[in-house]
C-alpha cells in the first residue's frame, strides 16, 4: 500500500460535482464512471458523444536543438514515418526497446507551421510519461530538447455528433479536418489545439487545453444536447471493441509491433532501411512472419474471459493468453483480445478459453469487433 | 416477511423452513455497477459454508458469490442467465441467485441482521 497522494487533473473538481465515482489510476484520481453507468456511457458515445478527461496523459514539445529537423532524430527512436509528416499531421507510433519491445505507444504530430518547424508535439500514457520523457531525454541529447507541457490539459470528445458540437461551438472548419489532422483555435482568448483522433473506434478530436480553461471548457461541452462525460471504464470498453490496444496489457516491452499487429505504423522506407531500436528483429519477423500474433476472440457463450485468461487448443494444450478481455456493450456479449502462435491466428480458428477451470468455446476473429466510425474525405 | 440476514461477502439470505434463498445484496449491486453475466451453482451441489457458489461480472471485474451458510442447492434462477441485468433491477427480489437446502441451521447465527449490516456498510 502506498500512501502517496493521488494527482488531480484540472477537471477534479467537476468529476466530483458531476458524481463520478473516483479511482486511483496511473497515479492521478479519475473518474471511472459518472452515475449514468459504464453501459449506457460506452453506447452513448456509440451513439452521440462522449467527453473523456485524458489529462492524465502526457503532452509534450520534443525542440531540435541542432536546426535539423526534429523527425530525423526522433526517428531513432520509433519505427513510423515521421519526417513524412506534413505540418498539421499526427501518427501512431511506438517507443522501442533494442529487442524491438514497446517501451510505450504514443501519438507524434508535426505541428502546423505558425508553432514553429523546430518541434514535434507528443502525447503518451500516463504511467509511462516520466520514463518515456527521460528516455527520449537522454537518447536524444543534445539533438532534441523535452519540454513537458505541464500547464495543459487534454479532453477527447468522441462519437459520430462529435464533428456537429465541435463545428458549433469552436468553428465549422472542425467537421472538414481531416482524420489525424491538427487545427488551432482561438477560444475566447483559449488556444486550443484539436486533432482529429481519439481512441474510441468512433469519429471526434483530442483537445489540448491551457489547465486553467480546461474546465469552464469541459462545461460548454457538457451543456450541448449530445454530450455525455464518460469515465475510464467505458474509455476501456470502447477501445477493446475498436481493436486498440492498451500499454502495459496488449503490448509490452515483450511485444513487437509484428507481433501486436501494427505493421500499419511501420513507416515504409523504415521496414528497409531501419534506423531504429530493435529492427533486425522487426525486419526479421516482417519478412518470416512473427511466430505470434495479437488477434480478436469472440467467446461463444455470455461468460467474460478476462485478461490472464489461458487460450487453449482443442487438445486442452495452453497456446496462449488474454490480454484484455470484458463485455462489449455494443456487441452485448464478451470480447477478448490476446495472442496466439501464427497458426491458430487465421479468421475463424476454433480456440478455448479457460475460465474458473471450465474450457469455454471461441473463435479467432478479425479486430476491430465493431466497424470504425472514423471521419474519411 | 421472513427473517432476512446479511453476510459481510454482501449475501443477503431469507430462510423458508429448511431452505434458504440467497442473493448479493443491493449495496453490492450498486459497487460492481452494471452485470453483464452471472454463473449459478448446479443444482446438487453440496457447499460448505464461504465456499464459492457462483460468480457475477459487470462490464468492469469479476467477483465471487459465496455460500453464506452451507448445504445443497436444490434451485437457481436461470432467469439471470439471459437477463443478468435483473440483479441490479432488483438485486433483493427477483434479482435472488439460488436456494440452498439449510444442513446446520446454527451457521445462520454467525449473519448479520439488516441493522448490523447497515452499520457494516456505512463503515
Amino acid at each position: 500500500m502506498s500512501s502517496e497522494t493521488l494527482k488531480t487533473t484540472p477537471l477534479h473538481a467537476l468529476h466530483v460535482e458531476l458524481g463520478a465515482k473516483m479511482v486511483p489510476f496511473a497515479g492521478y484520481d479519475m473518474p471511472v464512471q459518472y452515475p449514468l453507468g459504464i453501459l449506457k456511457e460506452h453506447l452513448h458515445t456509440r451513439e452521440g458523444a462522449g467527453l473523456f478527461d485524458v489529462s492524465h496523459m502526457g503532452q509534450a514539445w520534443l525542440v531540435s536543438e541542432t536546426g535539423d529537423d526534429p523527425a530525423i532524430a526522433f526517428e531513432s527512436l520509433v519505427p513510423a514515418d515521421v519526417q513524412g509528416l506534413a505540418p498539421g499531421q499526427q501518427r501512431y507510433s511506438q517507443l522501442l526497446n533494442d529487442d524491438g519491445g514497446i517501451l510505450d505507444d504514443l501519438m507524434v504530430t508535426r505541428p502546423l507551421s505558425e508553432f514553429g518547424s523546430d518541434r514535434l508535439y507528443l502525447v503518451v500514457n500516463a504511467a509511462c510519461k516520466d520514463q518515456d520523457l527521460s528516455h527520449i531525454a537522454e537518447a536524444l541529447k543534445g539533438r532534441l530538447r523535452v519540454e513537458p507541457l505541464e500547464d495543459r490539459a487534454l479532453l477527447a470528445l468522441q462519437g459520430p455528433k462529435a464533428a456537429n458540437v465541435a463545428a458549433r461551438l469552436f468553428g465549422e472548419e472542425l467537421s472538414f479536418l481531416p482524420f489525424m489532422g491538427q487545427a488551432r483555435i482561438d477560444w475566447l482568448g483559449a488556444d486550443l489545439w484539436f486533432s482529429r483522433s481519439g481512441y474510441t473506434g468512433e469519429d471526434g478530436y483530442e483537445i489540448s487545453v491551457p489547465a486553467d480553461k480546461a474546465e469552464s471548457l469541459a462545461r460548454v461541452l457538457l451543456a450541448e444536447p449530445e454530450v455525455e462525460a464518460i469515465g475510464l471504464g467505458a474509455r476501456d470498453s470502447l477501445r477493446l471493441e475498436a481493436g486498440l490496444c492498451l500499454y502495459g496489457h496488449d503490448i509490452d516491452t515483450t511485444t513487437t509491433p509484428v507481433e501486436a499487429g501494427l505493421v500499419w505504423s511501420i513507416g515504409k522506407r523504415r521496414r528497409t532501411d531501419g534506423g531504429f531500436p530493435g529492427f533486425d528483429t522487426v525486419a526479421k519477423q516482417l519478412a518470416d512472419g512473427a511466430a505470434r500474433k495479437r488477434v480478436g476472440i469472440l467467446p461463444e457463450g455470455r461468460a467474460p474471459a478476462r485478461e490472464g485468461t489461458p487460450i487453449l487448443d482443442a487438445d486442452g494444450a495452453e497456446i496462449g493468453m488474454v490480454t484484455s478481455g470484458g463485455f462489449g456493450p455494443t456487441l452485448g456479449g464478451p470480447v477478448a483480445m490476446g495472442y496466439v502462435p501464427k497458426g491458430f491466428a487465421k479468421d475463424g480458428t476454433p480456440v478455448f478459453l479457460s475460465v474458473r477451470g471450465k474450457a469455454l468455446p471461441a473463435n479467432i476473429v478479425k479486430l476491430p469487433f465493431v466497424p470504425p466510425g472514423f471521419y474519411r474525405v | 416477511m421472513a427473517d432476512r440476514k446479511f453476510s459481510e461477502e454482501h449475501e443477503w439470505i431469507e430462510v423458508d423452513g429448511d431452505v434458504a434463498t440467497v442473493g448479493i445484496t443491493d449495496h453490492a449491486q450498486e459497487q460492481l455497477g452494471d452485470i453483464v453475466f452471472v454463473d449459478l451453482p448446479e443444482v446438487g451441489t453440496e457447499l460448505n459454508k464461504d465456499d464459492e457458489a457462483g460468480v457475477v461480472e459487470s462490464v468492469k471485474a469479476a467477483s465471487e458469490v459465496y455460500a453464506p451458510i452451507g448445504g445443497e442447492i436444490v434451485e437457481v434462477n436461470d432467469t439471470l442467465t439471459d437477463n443478468p441485468a435483473l440483479v441490479n433491477e432488483d438485486a433483493e427480489g427477483d434479482g435472488w441467485f439460488f436456494k440452498i437446502k439449510i444442513a446446520d441451521p446454527g451457521e445462520l447465527d454467525d449473519l448479520m441482521s439488516e441493522a448490523e449490516y447497515k452499520d457494516f456498510i456505512a463503515d
